[in-house]
This record gives C-alpha cells, sequence and structure tokens, in this order.
C-alpha cells in the first residue's frame, strides 16, 4: 500500500512558553522549538505499521520551508521511505485551503492508496483533511483510533465516540483519514536515527511542479486570514482550597456534594 | 610383612585390569571435559570485543582478593563463612586429589606417605575433607530446612533450583565421603599388614570411618578401598563435566571472571569496544538486542553466576516488586546460551532477547545504582548489561512514553524539562539571595577558577533550586573564586547514557565539554552526584571534579568553615548515601565528616549504609519513568530512617531530596521526618560573620514538630 502523509512543524508546547509578541498579531516566535505536529506522527507510526503489516510506502510531505526539513528527517529516520517538502514563495500565508490545494496537487502527481493527516494541527483548525478529501473526490473520515486492512481495497476503522464507546467503518481506498493521537504509541526517534538521514536528499516542489495556480494559493488565495491574537482575561472559576489536607478533603467533598457530584 | 598394599592400579575390576579401567576413566573423563569446555566457549568467540587485557597487576591483585581472598563472602555471614570453608578445603583437597586420581594408574603399591611433610598434608587432607563434607551436609540443610528466602523463584522466573543445589551438593558430598572410605580402608588394610605408623587426623571423617572399620574383615575392607577408588573416580569426573550445565561452572569460570571483572566504576561501557565516538555512525546497530550482541566478558559472567541471590536480595528494584531481579538477568540469559548454543546438536541463535527472554519494563526497572554489583562476590557486572540492551532498544525506537518526551526535550532545550536556556540561571537570581550572593556567568567577561556545574534539575526545579543556592553560599564561604556556565550549560547528560541514548549523551557532553574549555576554569564543583560521576568518568579533557561534600570537609578541616551548635537538640540526624557519590565514588566519608563537625550533632546510621545505601528510586530520567511497583524505594528508605531512629535524613543529591521528600508524604511521615541536603544543613550552620542569612525555603524544616 502507497501510504501518503501530511504533515506540518509547529511550535512544541510541552517546551516553550507561548506569549503574544508585542505587537499582539502572532505569537513571540525568538526562542521557540520547533517540532513534528504530534498527531501527525501519530499518522506516520500508523503509516508504518501498516506497511510493515501488508507491505508498501510510506511519503510524508509537508508544505513549509527549509526549516521544515527538520521534521521531514525525524520522520524518515522514524521509517518514513521518503520525505518531500512542498516549498515555493507563492504558498506562503496560505489558509487551510490554500494548503489542502497544495497538498491536492501533490496527491495528483503519484499513486497513493491512502493519504493520512493529524487530527488536527496544534496550531490550527482541523480543516485540511476534509477539504484535501473533497478536492480528490475521495471518501473521508475524521478522528480515526484504529485500521484494520481488509483486504487491498478496504479498510475498516473506528473513532471514539461519546462515553468511550467505538463507532466501527468501513471506507474505500483509496481515502483520506484523519488520525486521532492515542491510535497506537510511537516509537522514538534517537539522535542516531536523525544522524543516519541527515544527508539524505528531500525533493522539493513548487507551484509549477504540482501544477497549481499561484493565485489559488498562498496569502494571494487566502480567504481566511488571521486578524488578531488575544489573551483572555482571568475569569473568577478557580478556588485554591486552604488548609491541612483533612480540612481541604473536607472542604472539597462539600463543595462536590454542592454541586450534584456527590449524594 | 608387607610394607605396602597393591594400588587400585594393580587391583583387577570384574576382570579389568585397575589400570586400563582408570586410564579408561581419565581420558574419557577429559575428553567429554574438554569437548564441553570448548562447545560453552563458542558462543564466546562469536561475541562482542571486550578489551579486558589491561593492567595485569592490578587484575591479579583482585584475583587474591576476591577470588582466593574471598573478599565479599563474609557480607552475608553464615553463607560466606560456609563457602570461605569449604573453599578453603577446594584449595587443599586439589594436590590430593590429582594425586588420588594418580594412584589408579600408578605402577607401584600403595604404601605409607614417604616424608613428614606428606604425612602433615595427609592430615590435613583428612580434616579438609571432612570441613567440606560436613558444609554440604549444612548446606543441603539449609536449603531444605531453612529455605533462605534469597534463594526462592518467584513463579515468574520460572521452577525452583532446589533440586539442582541439592544434586551438586550430594555429588561434592559423595566425593568427600569416598575419598574418605578410601583413606580409611587403606590404613586399616596397612594396619592388617602389621604397618601402622600411617594415621589419620583425630575426629576426621576418615578418623571415625577407620574406628567403624575395626571389626570389619579384610575382605569386605579390600572391596571397600577399590569400591571407594571407584566412586570417587567416577564422581569425580561426572562433576567435572556436569558442572559447566549448571551453577557449578563457576569452579571453572570464576577465576576468569574475577580476573577479567570491570576495573572502573561509575563508567558505562561503549557502544563497541575499540570503536572511537567518531567512528560510531558507522556502527549498524546498537546495543544488545539478540545474545550475540553481549561481550564475551558478559557472557563469561553468564557461567560464573552461582545462583546466590545476593544481587537480588541488595536491589531496590526487587525489593520494591520491580519487574526486575539482576539474578534472573543472569540465569534467564545463561538458560538462553545454554538452550541456543547446546553441548550436543546444532547452535540455534538470533532470537530478540526483548519480548523474548526480558521484558520492556525489566530492562527500565533498572536505576544503575550498583548495590547489585557492590554485593556479587564473583564481581559479575550488571549496569553495562543492562545500559547495552536499553541502546538496543532505544535503536529500535522502543522507548517508553514517559521517556520520550524528556528525551526530546533534552535534545532540543539540552535539559529535560523542556524549560528554556535563558531560564537555567534564574535560580541565582532570586532576590533574597542575590543581596547577599553574587552568581557569575562565565560568558567571556566573567573569569574565576572555579565552575559550579549546577546541572538541570537544580536550575529549574522550584524545591531544588535552594540546594543550589546553599551550595553558591557554601562556595562563597569557603572563599572559591566561582561562577557557572548560565544558558551555555547543558544537562550532564549522565542519565541519557545510562538510559541508552548514547548519542543524546555525546552530542550534550560535548557542548558542554567546549563551553567549560571557553570558561577557563580550573576545576569544577558540584552538588550533584549524577553531574558529578558524568564529569568524572563520562567525560574527558575537562579539569578535575569534586562534589561538594569534599570541598566543605576540606573547609571544615582547614578551619575556614564552622558551625554553630544544632538549634534542636530533640533531632536525630541520618545520613543517606547517594548512588553515584558513594557505591561509584567512594565518597563516604566527607559527607559524615561534615555532618559530625557540627556541634550537638545527633547522628545514627541506618542498616543499610555506605555501600549498602539503598536508593531512593533513581535520578535523572528515573524520575520521569512510571514503573511498575508495589510501594516507591524511598518510602522503603524513609521506613529504614525511622527504624535506625532518626527524624531527618540528610542526602548530598537533588534527586534522593526530591525522592525522599515525595516518599515522605507517600508514607504519611509529614512531620515525623524531615529530608534536608547537605548543603542545606551546612548553610544553616554555618558561622558567618557577614549578615548572611540562610536560605529557609518552605520546604526546609530546621527541626521536625511532633
Amino acid at each position: 500500500m502507497e501510504i501518503l502523509v501530511c504533515a506540518r512543524r509547529v511550535p512544541d508546547t510541552s517546551e516553550n512558553e507561548i506569549q503574544l509578541n508585542s505587537a499582539g498579531n502572532d505569537i513571540e516566535r525568538d526562542d521557540l522549538v520547533y517540532s513534528i505536529n504530534e498527531p501527525d506522527n501519530y499518522a506516520v507510526e500508523e503509516a508504518l505499521q501498516i506497511v510493515a503489516k501488508s507491505g508498501g510506502n510510506v511519503t510524508v510531505a509537508t508544505v513549509g520551508s527549509d526549516e521544515d526539513e527538520e521534521i521531514l528527517r525525524r520522520e524518515m529516520a522514524m521509517g518514513a521511505n521518503q520525505g518531500v517538502l512542498l516549498n515555493d514563495d507563492a504558498f506562503s500565508g496560505s489558509d487551510g485551503k490554500g494548503i489542502a490545494t497544495i497538498l491536492k496537487g501533490f496527491v495528483q502527481k503519484g499513486k497513493y492508496d491512502l493519504v493520512l493527516t493529524g487530527v488536527q494541527a496544534e496550531d490550527g483548525g482541523a480543516q485540511v483533511g476534509g477539504m484535501l478529501a473533497a478536492m480528490l473526490d475521495y471518501p473521508f473520515a475524521s478522528l480515526v483510533n484504529a485500521i484494520e486492512v481488509v483486504d487491498g481495497k478496504k479498510l475498516k476503522i473506528s473513532r471514539e465516540i461519546e462515553g468511550g464507546n467505538k463507532e466501527m467503518s468501513e471506507i474505500d481506498l483509496p481515502c483520506v483519514l484523519s488520525i486521532q493521537t492515542g491510535i497506537n504509541e510511537p516509537r522514538y526517534v534517537g539522535m542516531r536515527g536523525i544522524r543516519q538521514v541527515q544527508s539524505l536528499e528531500i525533493p522539493t516542489y513548487g507551484a509549477s511542479d504540482l501544477a497549481v495556480d499561484p493565485s489559488s494559493v498562498g496569502e494571494a488565495g487566502a480567504k481566511v486570514k488571521r486578524d488578531d491574537y488575544f489573551v483572555p482575561a482571568v475569569g473568577k472559576g478557580a478556588e485554591i482550597l486552604q488548609g491541612d489536607s483533612e480540612e481541604i478533603i473536607a472542604k472539597l467533598i462539600e463543595l462536590i456534594k454542592a454541586k450534584g457530584g456527590l449524594q | 610383612m608387607l610394607e605396602s598394599i597393591q594400588s587400585p592400579a594393580q587391583a583387577t575390576y570384574w576382570f579389568i585390569s585397575g589400570r586400563t579401567l582408570f586410564l579408561g576413566i581419565h581420558i574419557l573423563g577429559l575428553a567429554c571435559f574438554a569437548y564441553i569446555v570448548a562447545r560453552r566457549l563458542a558462543p564466546l568467540l562469536n561475541a562482542q570485543r571486550e578489551l579486558r587485557f589491561d593492567r595485569p597487576l592490578i587484575r591479579i591483585g583482585r584475583v587474591l582478593q576476591f577470588w582466593f581472598g574471598q573478599w565479599k563472602h563474609p557480607r552475608y555471614r553464615t553463607a560466606g563463612i560456609v563457602h570461605i570453608l569449604f573453599f578453603a578445603g577446594f584449595i587443599i583437597l586439589a594436590v590430593h586429589t590429582f594425586a588420588l586420581l594418580g594412584l589408579g594408574t600408578a605402577s607401584g603399591p600403595t604404601g605409607p606417605s614417604p616424608s613428614s611433610l606428606a604425612r602433615a598434608y595427609d592430615l590435613i587432607t583428612n580434616y579438609a575433607a571432612t570441613i567440606v563434607f560436613w558444609c554440604m551436609i549444612f548446606a543441603a540443610v539449609r536449603r531444605l530446612v531453612f529455605k533462605p528466602a534469597r534463594y526462592a523463584v518467584p513463579a515468574r522466573y520460572g521452577k525452583a533450583h532446589t533440586a539442582d543445589a541439592i544434586f551438586l551438593l550430594a555429588l561434592i558430598a559423595i566425593l568427600m565421603f569416598a575419598e574418605s572410605v578410601f583413606e580409611a580402608s587403606k590404613v586399616a588394610l596397612l594396619a592388617g599388614h602389621g604397618h601402622a605408623v600411617e594415621s589419620l587426623a583425630a575426629l576426621s571423617l576418615p578418623w571415625t570411618l577407620h574406628n567403624a572399620f575395626a571389626s570389619v574383615s579384610p575382605q569386605v575392607l579390600w572391596n571397600l578401598y577399590l569400591g571407594s577408588y571407584l566412586v570417587q573416580a567416577l564422581t569425580f569426573y561426572f562433576l567435572l563435566c556436569y558442572r559447566p550445565f549448571g551453577i557449578q561452572f563457576h569452579v571453572e569460570t570464576s577465576l576468569f571472571g574475577v580476573y577479567f571483572a570491570k576495573l572502573d566504576k561509575g563508567t558505562v561501557k561503549p557502544v563497541r569496544w575499540g570503536v572511537s565516538d567518531e567512528q560510531l555512525d558507522q556502527v549498524k546497530s546498537f546495543g544488545v538486542k539478540k545474545f550475540e550482541d553481549f561481550t564475551w566478558k558478559h557472557m563469561l559472567d553468564f557461567y560464573s553466576c552461582a545462583d546466590c541471590g545476593r544481587c537480588s536480595d541488595q536491589c531496590p528494584a526487587n525489593a520494591v516488586g520491580r519487574p526486575l531481579s539482576p539474578r534472573f538477568i543472569t540465569t534467564k540469559a545463561r538458560d538462553y546460551c545454554f538452550q541456543h548454543f547446546p553441548v550436543f546438536g546444532r547452535t540455534n541463535n538470533s532470537h530478540a532477547l526483548i519480548g523474548g527472554i526480558y521484558s520492556d519494563d525489566e530492562i527500565w526497572s533498572c536505576t544503575t545504582c550498583g548495590a547489585c554489583e557492590e554485593e556479587c562476590p564473583l564481581l559479575i557486572e550488571y549496569i553495562d548489561k543492562i545500559v547495552d540492551l536499553r541502546r538496543g532498544m532505544v535503536d529500535d525506537g522502543n522507548v517508553p512514553k514517559s521517556l520520550q518526551k524528556p528525551l526530546k526535550a533534552l535534545e532540543s532545550r539540552g535539559n529535560p524539562y523542556g524549560k528554556m536556556e535563558k531560564k537555567r540561571v534564574e535560580w541565582a537570581k532570586e532576590k533574597e539571595f542575590q543581596s547577599t550572593c553574587q552568581v557569575k556567568v562565565l560568558n567571556g567577561d566573567g573569569r574565576a577558577d572555579t565552575l559550579f556545574f549546577v546541572d538541570s534539575i537544580t536550575s529549574y526545579d522550584d524545591r531544588i533550586q535552594a540546594i543550589g543556592r546553599a551550595t553558591a553560599r557554601a562556595l562563597t564561604d569557603a572563599g572559591e573564586n566561582f561562577g557557572i556556565l548560565g544558558a551555555a550549560e547543558k544537562d550532564s547528560g549522565h542519565e541519557a547514557r545510562r538510559f541508552g541514548e548514547e548519542m543524546l549523551f555525546q552530542a550534550l557532553r560535548d557542548q558542554n565539554v567546549q563551553a567549560i574549555k571557553e570558561s577557563g576554569v580550573k576545576r569544577i564543583v558540584t552538588a550533584d552526584p549524577h553531574a558529578y560521576n558524568a564529569l568524572k568518568h563520562d567525560y574527558k579533557d575537562v579539569p578535575p571534579v569534586e562534589h561538594i561534600s569534599q570541598v566543605i570537609s576540606r573547609g571544615v578541616k582547614s578551619g575556614k568553615l564552622k558551625f554553630n551548635p544544632v538549634e534542636n537538640g530533640e533531632n536525630v540526624y541520618t545520613y543517606h548515601d547517594p548512588c553515584y557519590l558513594g557505591r561509584h565514588n567512594g565518597v563516604y566519608d566527607d559527607p559524615r565528616y561534615v555532618l559530625d563537625a557540627i556541634p550537638g550533632m545527633k547522628r545514627v546510621e541506618m542498616g543499610r549504609c555506605r555501600d549498602r545505601s539503598f536508593c531512593c528510586g533513581g535520578g535523572g530520567l528515573m524520575l520521569f519513568y512510571e514503573p511498575k511497583e508495589e510501594q516507591r524505594m524511598g518510602v522503603k528508605r524513609v521506613q529504614m530512617a525511622a527504624e535506625a531512629g532518626a527524624n531527618v535524613i540528610v542526602t548530598a543529591c537533588p534527586f534522593c531530596m526530591v525522592n525522599m521528600e515525595d516518599a515522605i508524604k507517600v508514607a504519611g511521615m509529614e512531620g515525623k521526618m524531615t529530608a534536608i541536603d547537605l548543603t542545606e544543613l551546612v548553610d544553616q550552620q554555618l558561622v558567618r560573620e557577614s549578615p548572611q542569612v540562610a536560605e529557609k525555603d518552605s520546604n526546609v524544616v530546621t527541626h521536625a514538630s511532633s
């Protein structure tokens, strides 16, 4: 099975203190460290596990600039066969639809049975997967937390629904799935793995390679534009209980009872 | 009257001449033994390299101490003394036994020993055989009746080894008994021939048997004489050939195991011996994934284990019910080896060890505290094997989720918390502290002789930062001109290396080494034993490093540092030895010296102290790992402190502090027990002329209130 995983490089929320810049229109980007968007990492692991069972190749693609190669190498160190960078000046400032348009161009260059995206980017809005599927006219399923290859043509997938229950579906290939974290346990990528793929070439494609109309992507094509960032005012929702353990427990029980949590 | 009797070689056994029979037994026995040993050596020849041929004089010295001198044995008194007794017995009997075997093919008759020296030796061997015989009986009774807990085999590790042990004890007892019957009947026969010069050692086994044979007819004596000789020859060769199939192989291998034992404590073996760091990118696979990835020395260790269970008895992971017991790390590997490199039949190897004989959790459970290695009478190594197995798992991407984040953060931020580099100096910017103590950052402008290597936990952890400040004040009082690397300092990488992430460790080390060199310092001081161990053993070409306890102890000795009497005379202190200060680096006395220099200090020792210290739960990345365990190591440790009658645990390691304070809460001992770092205590007690006030952090309780 030929699998494409669409990945994205985002500021690592666990290793940064995210603050607004002085202009208030973006976050402070000095001193940030980046990593692959976490759900995308799960998608790559899932693709690797599928390929380990039923053969094929895993390609990881990202829309971005040279700096974004870092995550492609990390995923190649994980086991992906190829990383592809979709880079063009015309791409910068794309909205969700723009990204989906660029990815569509890349998907149509190759022959993929399955396209995976993370459920959402940590700095994004979970838009790309669905739009990409629609543009390709592929079936789409979101929030997938289990995949089983039925034969070469179908997948059995599940997603979690209310109350921890699972909904099982069948989906025809080729298709697009957005992958939920927790679907697997992504393998560790060590320094050594990254060093070993350090010199591998990463093909780069621009707008003309992908037959993408530059005016339909990037800032030119963006119909959704970021307007502002702001930090919401601190509300009065939290209360810190004081006293020793016994007193705190007593107060807590009282509070929970008052809200109907304990009968 | 005849002066001698026929030797077994001259006798006839079932129409076969004794000489033919015993020559056959010798040849067959030795041939079998040679074949078996050759087969057992086969995996060692296919193993990874290990360079253990250096420093022969030191190695010989260690053989004399640990092998011949049985140095570690008395640590377990009963079993140890019994072992020393029968080891001495074997050593004494060695010459005798070979001489005895020689009789089977000797041309002359058997007579009394020719010289007085030989007769004296004979008397000693009578006692030696007796002692060995009774030791075997004692050991068997102990195994069968008293059943010391450390010999038990939990169900998850397979079947009990009792039958095997008893069988071997019985074989040795039979050998001793047969030799004694032979000696007794020989003397009785010689006496029957009117030769009473030959005597036996009073109250020895041969002497007792000789008395028992007083009324036995010469014919029966003759049969006993020939029969016991045959039994001892057969038993000897059976034992020789049977030993390589079980725990008794240590009789042959221990000498080599001790000779080739690791000399450099605190170090971790290189990824591949003889491969430099620069060449590591060419190494196809890291660590141990299958049996042949072990080094020959590690395989020799598997053969040498005597299954005495002391390692596991001391192992803190085993004590709290983690799925790790060092003894079974060895015995499972030995069973694997015997099964896949059989004496008869084809080798059948290349199976993955993780998921096979070892589980992931088993290998991650080790805190590398070194208690097992400290205890092993045969100097078997565990930490290098654990680290090598982890390297294999890291190479395969098989790392628990709880460890992936801190490892990634070490890579991108140089600390396991993912905090920003520029915040590494914030501990020194606390207002009250800064008003009395200024800490220089050595970034080109500031110069100093001494580097205070802070490391990650002391830089970033809110509670532990107090240890950093106490250390800085103690250094100031000791008159040190010191500074820190600030944002240029990275995590020492001590745990990254011990968790198998060698390349990450090397990256961190290289950055630190460069920063240290650029700072131009002449020496390094740290309050973190893990950083201390890394700088001392894992780093090369850096200035000499000391732990803060050594600096303070020197300051006390020189009179530079003086202490006020303890405020609360009711407190009873106990010192907990951090593994990487004590066991791995032998710093036991400096912290104790400092404590005892405080007037009015009441200090007790815990049952497990110094080289038997009980790990607090592990440092560095171990703080992130979520082990499967029944209890926390720290909880056990604070209970030990309470049992010793202490209400203040003094330690000298930031990770011990985190674990102890957590454990005090978990054990519900808040108010009854407190933990304090040595530097914090020193900081409180120091006599200061300037009004430099020691910090009273919220968590640092100067006296227990209950």
